[in-house]
């Protein structure tokens, strides 16, 4: 028989039989909606991890100096971590020296945060991420101002109490005002709101709009890093090609600072975007893993369902076995019967199941902080994982009909 | 009563059969057994349910095979419709010797040269008249518009034109082995191998049944039909009884009628 006559034949039998055959792909269909739904959302993570995340967080062409990463899977073992601990702190009297090491057309910038208690007379004291910062900041951040105006020079080398907040802090200190000129109490020191910047949403939930940054020379730095010394000193260099060899420059000084020997490795750690992300590919691979087992069970059971059911349909359908091969069904005519109907219902139920993913994907995004992108490949894994499972299930099934004896079939009632 | 004498009806037939065996009989005969054997293994103990079956049958034959229950009719029409294979002995059907053949080539000796009707009539519930007679014709391998041609002039051929498109719980139950009797015929086999077609029938519609019988016999359509009904026998030409596994007697229709005190069937109404 040929293929597509057994297809429609299969199909006939799904249409005759609507219920059982629903029940029988419902296995399928919940397997294949959960993968579809999980590998949406692990890539739209993740892309948004590459899109938004990279540019938004660590900023492109740039590399941030720290004494050890920040945005990477952290340390290997506790010996490891423990070393880390060790390593000098990266100061801000290390800036002059990166300054001068980086190629012509460079910013740099220094960043420290803490989350500090700030209020003022309108609003109930609440935390902000406070950052005292130094250089182009604002500029490597892509930060622009809604309202107001960025620092001047003089203010940020004078350490003049001045302030540019982020949009919920301006929301909620200063409901229905202007908070420019008025002040804002951090640790119990006015600082003055010069501008407010323009809305940057949020990473995962997160919102970005929560900071409060002053002059690196302000009083705040007292808090933000009371040792003097730095979270990190940001580094945009003007192309990716030269970013390398910025890199490699700040590399040379840091270690001739540090008074390092040939042979001792780097006591400082220079973060990229990429090397954020790459501990980002990590988490993905786990969360792919971990996420697509759960489908993975499903289908299983799935497939054993559909082997049942096929298994009672060759018993309720032995005459009609016999029948065929008394016209001249061969063993493989009545085997291929039944593997293109059992792969026929799985993949049905895997459409479905795509579909139905989809939506789930679609609701997540729509709920959640969580985007979800449909990777297409996921779809032609997910049909193919259908009809696979509706094959390897169908084996068992089909032999038992393709060998039954066409006089004993004949027979049965 | 056991003889040596081979029970056959007339000497050209003792002749095709007692040919040297593994040679192929003429082209006339469509089948012919030699000392068909078929021996069944019920827990343990043998039961010999054919003990050497010697048939010659010509094209265009209409023939009964006849017997009381555990005769071996049943496992003779299932050697001769290649649903079984003998445990000896051979088989010619349409010059082929089919008793050797593995399980796909029989299938394809079924869809070719064998034209099945049931007692109860297997046909496939839930396909339609059309569908039903398509069947062989898509094992057979033939496209889809040439199946339908087909299956419709066999319907034609049983006058059930006007009843294509119906399923066979819509039919009556001469319609409905009608229908099979049509998909028996559409792949124009050697032989069709009816099997108590009319068991399942009131009398009027087994005359029915006969009467497209009688025509398919006629029009040269060679016709095997196992029965235990002597006035369903008296319709063939032949009639070959069996008893334990043996031929026990193979007469022409007159003598077989006049034999079994029956009166002859009315043969000149035409359906």
């Amino acid at each position: 028989m040929p293929f597509v006559e057994a297809v429609w034949l299969a199909l006939a039998q799904i249409r005759v039989q609507k219920l059982k055959s629903f029940f029988t792909l419902l296995g399928v269909c919940i397997g294949v909606m959960f993968l579809i739904a999980v590998i949406s959302i692990v890539q739209g993570m993740s892309s948004y991890m590459e899109n938004d995340f990279a540019a938004k967080m660590l900023g492109v062409n740039t590399f941030t100096l720290r004494r050890f990463p920040w945005f990477g899977d952290g340390a290997s073992s506790e010996e490891e971590w423990r070393s880390w601990l060790r390593r000098p702190r990266i100061y801000h009297s290390d800036l002059p020296l990166v300054a001068s090491a980086v190629p012509e057309g460079s910013r740099y910038a220094v960043e420290s945060q803490e989350f500090l208690q700030a209020q003022t007379q309108w609003a109930r004291p609440k935390q902000v991420e406070a950052h005292a910062v130094d250089g182009d900041y604002f500029t490597i951040k892509k930060y622009d101002v809604h309202s107001g105006r960025l620092f001047t020079p003089q203010e940020s080398q004078l350490g003049a109490p001045v302030v540019v907040i982020g949009d919920e802090v301006a929301k909620y200190f200063f409901p229905d005002l202007d908070p420019l000129g008025r002040p804002l109490r951090i640790k119990g020191m006015p600082y003055t709101v010069i501008g407010v910047l323009e809305k940057q949403g949020s990473v995962f939930g997160l919102s970005l709009d929560r900071v409060a940054i002053a002059p690196y020379n302000s009083p705040l730095h007292h808090f933000t890093n009371p040792r003097g010394d730095v979270d990190g000193i940001m580094v945009q260099t003007a192309s990716a090609l030269t970013m390398e060899d910025a890199m490699e420059s700040v590399r040379e000084v840091m270690r001739g600072r540090r008074k390092l020997r040939p042979s001792d490795p780097d006591n400082f750690f220079m973060e990229t975007s990429a090397s954020a992300l790459a501990f980002m590919d990590k988490l993905k691979k786990v969360m792919t893993v971990a996420g697509t087992a759960f489908p993975a069970i499903g289908l299983v059971v799935g497939g054993l369902v559909i082997m049942n059911i096929m298994l009672v349909a060759v018993a309720e359908r032995t005459r009609e076995i016999g029948i065929r091969k008394s016209l001249g069904a061969r063993r493989r005519d009545i085997m291929r019967q039944f593997l293109v109907e059992a792969a026929t219902l799985s993949t049905l139920g895997a459409v479905i199941g795509i579909l139905l993913g989809i939506l789930i994907a679609k609701v997540v995004e729509w709920k959640t902080p969580l985007p979800a992108a449909i990777a297409p490949w996921s779809i032609v894994l997910a049909t193919l994982l259908g009809t696979i499972v509706g094959i390897i299930s169908g084996v068992y099934p089909a032999k038992r009909a393709a060998s039954l004896d066409p006089i004993e079939a004949l027979r049965k009632e | 009563m056991v003889t040596d004498e081979i029970p056959l009806s007339t000497t050209a037939e003792r002749q095709a059969v007692a040919a040297e065996t593994g040679a192929a009989p003429d082209k006339e005969w469509v089948i012919v057994t030699r000392g068909l054997k078929r021996d069944y293994d019920m827990g343990g103990e043998v039961v010999h349910a054919l003990r050497g079956v010697d048939i010659a049958i010509r094209r265009n034959e209409y023939v009964a095979i006849m017997g009381p229950s555990g005769s071996g009719k049943s496992t003779l029409m299932n050697l001769i419709g290649c649903l079984d294979t003998p445990n000896g002995g051979e088989y010619w059907l349409a010059g082929e010797l089919v008793s050797d053949k593995d399980e796909d080539e029989l299938a394809r000796v079924r869809n070719r040269e064998i034209g099945f009707v049931f007692q109860t009539f297997n046909l496939l519930p839930r396909a339609t008249a059309l569908h039903n007679v398509e069947l062989p014709l898509v094992y057979a391998g033939v496209s889809a518009d040439e199946r339908r041609k087909r299956a419709t002039e066999a319907l034609e051929r049983v006058q059930l034109a006007d009843r294509i498109h119906h399923r066979p719980n819509e039919l009556s139950g001469g319609q409905r082995q009608r229908v099979a009797i049509a998909r028996a015929l559409v792949n124009q086999p050697a032989i069709l191998l009816a099997d108590e077609p009319t068991g399942n029938l009131d009398s009027t519609t087994s005359e029915e049944i006969m009467r497209v019988f009688e025509g398919l016999a006629e029009q040269g359509q060679t016709v095997i039909m196992v029965t235990h009904e002597p006035d369903i026998a008296a319709h063939a030409r032949r009639v070959i009884v069996l008893r334990d596994g043996r031929v026990a007697s193979d007469d022409k229709r007159a003598t077989f009628i006049k034999s079994a005190g029956i009166a002859p069937p009315d043969l000149t109404r035409k359906a």
